[in-house]
């Protein structure tokens, strides 16, 4: 295996710095491929949120190389702004708690038509 | 491969000994689970840092073995 470790940081990043909200998941919005991603698509939609998403499962670098850009272990991983929010499971405490909502209205993010 | 539930929360025990983990089986399969991981430890941390503390006590087997484990961490009251 070659060493492109370099090469996907730099892609990932970019991905990052050019998307307000980005979502590395297993699959798509449509038809998530894993239990934890659809729930992350869930929560992104009842904040209304318009938000990018890379299917991990299409780009194996990317799949691999996203752990340690964040330095997580799982996917699926959100960022907001160039920050990295968390998994599935930090996505559900805030949105329970409205913390989500209100970081994405603080940072003014665009709205999902 | 599937992980019972007392491993890991010995793992985490191991790492962090003052927490108590709750574990809660989301599927009867011995492979998705729920932890509850209270401990002071946590205290004035990030959800991520603190997510990261538990994921540093599992190591390599979370997203690999450990593929569907919910997570949820907390302060004492």
């Amino acid at each position: 295996m070659s060493d492109n470790s370099g090469n996907t940081n730099e892609r990932i990043s970019q991905i990052v710095g050019d998307n307000d909200v980005v979502l590395f998941m297993k699959g798509t919005p449509l038809f998530p491929q894993c239990g934890f991603s659809n729930r992350a698509v869930s929560i992104l939609d009842h904040c209304k949120v318009q938000f990018e998403s890379v299917d991990v499962l299409q780009d194996m670098e990317v799949r691999q190389g996203i752990k340690a850009y964040s330095d997580w272990p799982t996917i699926p991983q959100l960022y907001v702004k160039g920050e990295f929010v968390g998994g599935s499971d930090i996505m559900m405490e805030m949105y329970e708690a409205g913390e989500l909502q209100q970081m994405l209205d603080e940072k003014q993010v665009a709205k999902a038509e | 491969m599937p992980m019972p539930s007392d491993e890991i929360a010995a793992l985490i025990k191991a790492a962090i000994p003052d927490a108590t983990v709750e574990m809660e089986a989301l599927v009867d399969d011995n492979d998705h689970w729920l932890a509850r991981v209270t401990s002071a430890e946590f205290a004035g941390k990030s959800r991520v840092q603190q997510h990261k503390m538990v994921f540093a006590a599992l190591g390599e087997r979370m997203g690999g073995e450990l593929h569907a484990l919910q997570l949820h961490t907390s302060v004492p009251n």
